[in-house]
């Protein structure tokens, strides 16, 4: 069931939004080469704890870390670990959820470590401007495959591929709500997108093919052809003079 | 299920509202409100009052268009 929800509790969604946006901003500069990605969540965690919120993903459904960091070809779901150090040339996503005073935030980014290849640096941009042409169509009057009808197609004319296995989603009171949006179809079909939704719009995508695995720890996703992956993600809120997002500074 | 086409029209920039959205007069005088579209946003392209656009209007409600070019 679809929550819409009123003024008042935008705003404080977009509270905690503001939260996940500042700490992203804040890891563009304190990502460097040598880190592990544990440091990575340790930073994370102060940040969330400075502006008095908790960290969304830990202990969901058992997940084991603060914040998702997923290297090269992990798509998502990558859990920080002491062993793990970023070199040169790696791309990782970093998907961040924020809890406080009750209501959620969920955004990601793609960063870059040094210097990437050209196909890399292709593949973050082709990303982060399918997530904005989601977002563009996330207005009243159109249907929620018309924001992943849009993903598909902007992902695919550039050839990459659309991660099919996770979804975007609706957030507020919980992590995960109704409805789901994901990043492929055909558009016109779907649930209605009306004023009061909040969703958090999260294309995957591969260089390679779409297909995904889980690896043995039960929760990193990877590409099966070891292609890249990036992720990008906001959080937005449908008003009736268009999309509003949530998670900027 | 068809989906109807956008019009494109071309308008200028009135006033400058919060949450980057603009009032906008349009050729044919009539003046509407837009947000500032995804790309132009993440290519940080600002937009000042005076300035000539490209508005897209949703043939279902057109008091309502998404900016989409800035002319220079």
């Amino acid at each position: 069931m679809i929550i819409l929800k009123s003024q008042n509790e935008i705003k404080k969604i977009s509270e905690s939004c503001k939260i996940v946006a500042e700490v992203l901003e804040g890891l563009r500069s304190y990502i460097r080469e040598g880190i592990s990605t544990v440091e990575i969540e340790r930073y994370v965690e102060m940040q969330i704890a400075k502006r008095k919120a908790l960290p969304a993903f830990k202990g969901y459904r058992g997940y084991p870390s603060s914040v998702c960091l997923s290297l090269n070809e992990q798509v998502v779901h990558g859990i920080p670990s002491k062993h793990v150090k970023l070199k040169d040339g790696d791309i990782v996503s970093i998907d961040l959820g924020v809890l406080l005073n009750g209501f959620y935030g969920d955004a990601a980014i793609t960063l870059s470590i040094g210097e990437i290849s050209h196909a890399a640096k292709k593949l973050l941009k082709v990303t982060e401007e399918a997530l904005y042409m989601g977002i563009d169509n996330a207005i009243v009057g159109n249907r929620i495959s018309d924001i992943s009808s849009a993903v598909q197609k902007y992902v695919e004319s550039n050839g990459f591929s659309v991660v099919r296995a996770f979804v975007g989603h609706g957030i507020g009171r919980f992590l995960h709500e109704d409805p789901q949006v994901p990043n492929f179809g055909s558009p016109g079909r779907g649930v209605r997108i009306r004023e009061g939704m909040t969703i958090a719009i999260e294309p995957m995508v591969n260089a390679g093919g779409p297909d995904i695995m889980i690896l043995d720890d039960g929760w990193t996703a990877v590409t099966t052809d070891g292609s890249l992956s990036a992720h990008f993600e906001h959080t937005i809120a449908v008003t009736k003079n268009g999309p509003e997002i949530l998670t900027k500074i | 299920m068809e989906k109807e086409e956008n019009i494109e029209v071309h308008g200028k920039i009135i006033e400058t509202l919060p949450n980057a959205m603009f009032r906008v007069e349009l050729e044919n005088g009539q003046i509407i409100l837009a947000y500032i579209s995804g790309k132009m946003r993440m290519h940080f392209i600002k937009i000042l009052p005076g300035d000539k656009v490209l508005v897209e209007l949703s043939p279902y409600d057109l008091t309502k268009g998404r900016i989409t070019y800035r002319f220079k």
